[in-house]
């Protein structure tokens, strides 16, 4: 009986849509301890108490992929996309460089927050244009999204006068280099943020909601959910999110290249989604999912690093990855997986077990 | 056209031709509302020359007609090949990184010492082979087609850079740079010679194609059905899995010529070569009158959508006042605009 238990339980968690993306960063990280024994080694810097390793860089590194991760999974829940997050992180990036620049005194706390919150109303802002344009106008995501990540690099060009500009401040350069605790700064904060946006669309019926549109936009109308606000909402968190990631990324260096910052993101964003299990379809999202799925992106794109192949093959590598993960998730693959699972299942033992499996292909 | 109809519209000795043109056009956007974002593209194309003469002057003439063809003719190809893909109702944004891979593949090949025939061909075929991965995947694995074009763009970017990531020179006496070579037609005054390049040449070949098969063939009137109603042509009894695959092999075989094309007039290929052209493409088979939505739309309207894109890259140009920055801001507004427009025009005819 505890072995059927047991089973039941091992059962559930190999069901568990992303646990395939934890299985992949296992795999990766002892790829890495192959080469190099003291891999996972964590130190303690004797000079200021904080952690030190690898480990510690990948979930750095992690910090930006969490949140647009987090926003993406959102809007492609409600069966929108987002193509426009890495324009906007860097219009975000660029309007706090820029703020802090001309704003000078490196010291001032006052100077950071002024440059923080100036950048997450530009791109609430972003976010509220795309938003009004698929709630209210009723424009396709892809479009009013891709419209944004082109002109949204214009617009970031425009703020920096197409220089690379940088800033000095040493708050703003806390959050991204700083430790608390012994941990990165950057990642307790993303993984704050997550877990406020994860209890407030789960303890509450936002997420239904959210998963109610992705479904069906007109029964979810008739049942009495309001589709255009929810819309709204959801397209300006995953830009918030997204300046949240832009601030981020530009505090690590301090310095804003407008057509590097958060280049090809949305790639990293939509991997992280579909490798958390989520169909890409709509009317399902897991922030549980997009986590690993951001971590196992920065896993491997430390990985890649670090085994010291050139890290150009990485997009292509990425979208492959997509477009497999993409045709597993289409009905014709898995018509195929089940029909080669069903042998099995004939024998007499397992018959009862039959239409429950089914219904888990 | 605009070079025939301006003198019309202008000379008030044709007055009476100039009026009983617009009742016409007049009778004929009454009849048919989905052909009014093409005329106002006609329009706006007339207007900007019309500025464009009077601000900056030196518009209307040979020269500057003939390089705007020579400067678009990779955009009126690209144009040609999203216009099959939104009748459809499709959508296909890998274009641009098709172009990036295609060209950078196709200048190392040739700098390798490759036979430029044999260069081009697989310059072509590997657009060829993405449409058909875009368009398998959209048909028979049920991905939306902006997923589905979205990973490959990722790809083909991805590929470019795995290529190369520096910019690419063709060789100077490679055989493929005949194509972007200029060749007098008509010899004015000083520079002012009506220009012309092979690569100009087949941009057209492949306009009067793409009319011919959407307007004269069975494949045309399949690819209009599909994107009127797919369940509806399905019903029917058209052949709609092979011509949605098609839409997409089109289009991706395209990206390649218009890479050819487009590699022959530079002679450097880079793997960020055609960032945002997919927009491009878009706003120029939108202001071109093509419903997004699938369904309605010329070929020849997205020409023009294609010149009004150029031409307005040639009075900012001009203008000198406005930052290139803004060009894609600029694009994005106009093409907002268009859909908007669209949008207007659809639920009028629906209510």
């Amino acid at each position: 009986m505890s072995n059927a238990a047991r089973t039941n339980w091992l059962r559930e968690l190999i069901r568990k849509p992303f646990f395939w993306g934890v299985i992949a960063i296992f795999a990766l990280l002892a790829l890495n301890v192959l080469k190099d024994p003291n891999y996972l080694a964590i130190t303690v810097n004797p000079v200021n108490g904080n952690l030190v390793g690898n480990v510690i860089d990948i979930l750095r590194a992690s910090a930006p992929i969490l949140m647009i991760a987090v926003g993406m999974s959102l809007v492609i829940a409600t069966g929108g996309i987002d193509l426009s997050v890495g324009s906007v992180m860097a219009v975000s990036g660029a309007v706090a460089m820029v703020f802090m620049k001309d704003a000078g005194q490196s010291g001032s706390v006052g100077v950071a927050l002024g440059a923080i919150g100036l950048a997450l109303l530009v791109s609430a802002l972003l976010g509220a244009i795309n938003g009004v344009l698929v709630a209210y106008i009723g424009l396709q995501p892809f479009i009013s999204t891709l419209i944004m990540m082109l002109a949204g690099r214009g617009i970031a060009k425009v703020i920096t006068e197409g220089q690379n500009t940088s800033a000095t401040n040493d708050p703003f350069r806390w959050i991204a280099n700083g430790f608390v605790i012994g941990l990165p700064v950057v990642f307790l904060l993303a993984i704050a943020i997550v877990i406020v946006v994860g209890l407030v669309v789960r303890r509450s019926a936002l997420g239904l909601m959210i998963e109610a549109i992705g479904i069906n936009p007109k029964a979810s109308r008739m049942a009495g959910i309001k589709p255009s606000g929810l819309l709204l909402t959801v397209y300006i968190l995953s830009a918030v999110l997204a300046g949240v990631a832009g601030i981020m990324s530009v505090g690590t260096v301090m310095t804003v290249d407008v057509s590097r910052t958060g280049y090809q993101m949305e790639l990293d964003a939509i991997l992280a989604v579909v490798i958390g299990g989520t169909s890409l379809a709509g009317g399902k999202f897991s922030i549980g999912g997009a986590v690993v799925g951001a971590l196992l992106i920065a896993t491997l794109d430390k990985t890649i690093v670090f085994l010291g192949i050139s890290s150009s093959a990485t997009p292509a590598f990425k979208a492959i990855v997509i477009v497999v993960l993409c045709l597993l998730q289409s009905d014709r693959v898995r018509s195929w997986f089940v029909q080669r699972r069903k042998p099995p299942q004939l024998r007499p033992e397992s018959l009862p077990a039959k239409p429950k499996q089914e219904v888990a292909a | 056209m605009t070079i025939v109809q301006n003198p019309q519209i202008d000379a008030p000795d044709q007055e009476s031709t100039a009026s009983k043109l617009v009742t016409r056009v007049k009778r004929v956007v009454a009849s048919n509302p989905s052909v009014l974002p093409t005329v106002a593209a006609i329009v706006i194309f007339i207007g900007m020359v019309i500025y464009g003469e009077l601000a900056y002057g030196r518009i209307v003439q040979y020269n500057t007609l003939s390089n705007l063809l020579i400067n678009n003719a990779h955009l009126i190809i690209l144009a040609v090949a999203m216009t099959f893909v939104i009748l459809t109702g499709g959508i296909d944004l890998s274009v641009g990184s098709v172009i990036a891979l295609s060209s950078v593949a196709g200048v190392m090949l040739a700098n390798a010492g490759w036979n430029p025939w044999i260069v081009i061909l697989l310059m072509v075929l590997i657009g060829t082979l993405f449409g058909l991965a875009s368009g398998i995947l959209i048909q028979y694995f049920n991905v939306q087609p902006f997923i589905a074009t979205l990973a490959m763009m990722f790809l083909g970017r991805g590929l470019a850079s795995l290529l190369s990531t520096q910019p690419e020179r063709l060789a100077e006496e490679s055989p493929i740079r005949w194509l972007g070579e200029q060749f007098k037609i008509i010899d004015g005054p000083k520079v002012n010679d009506v220009v012309i390049t092979p690569g100009v040449i087949i941009a057209l070949l492949v306009v009067f194609g793409a009319f011919f098969v959407l307007h004269r063939t069975r494949t045309g009137r399949t690819v209009y059905a599909i994107g009127g109603s797919e369940s509806s042509s399905a019903l029917m009894g058209l052949a709609v899995p092979r011509t949605k695959v098609l839409v997409y092999v089109i289009s991706g075989t395209l990206s390649g010529i218009a890479a050819v094309v487009y590699t022959s007039r530079l002679g450097i290929a880079q793997n960020i070569t055609g960032i945002g052209w997919e927009l491009d493409a878009i706003a120029a088979t939108v202001i071109g009158g093509t419903l997004l939505t699938g369904g309605y739309g010329y070929v020849l309207g997205s020409v023009v959508g294609a010149l009004v894109l150029g031409l307005m890259n040639v009075l900012i140009t001009r203008d000198g006042g406005i930052p290139p920055e803004m060009t894609t801001i600029i694009t994005g507004g106009i093409l907002l605009i268009f859909v908007l427009l669209q949008r207007a025009v659809t639920s009028k005819r629906h209510t």
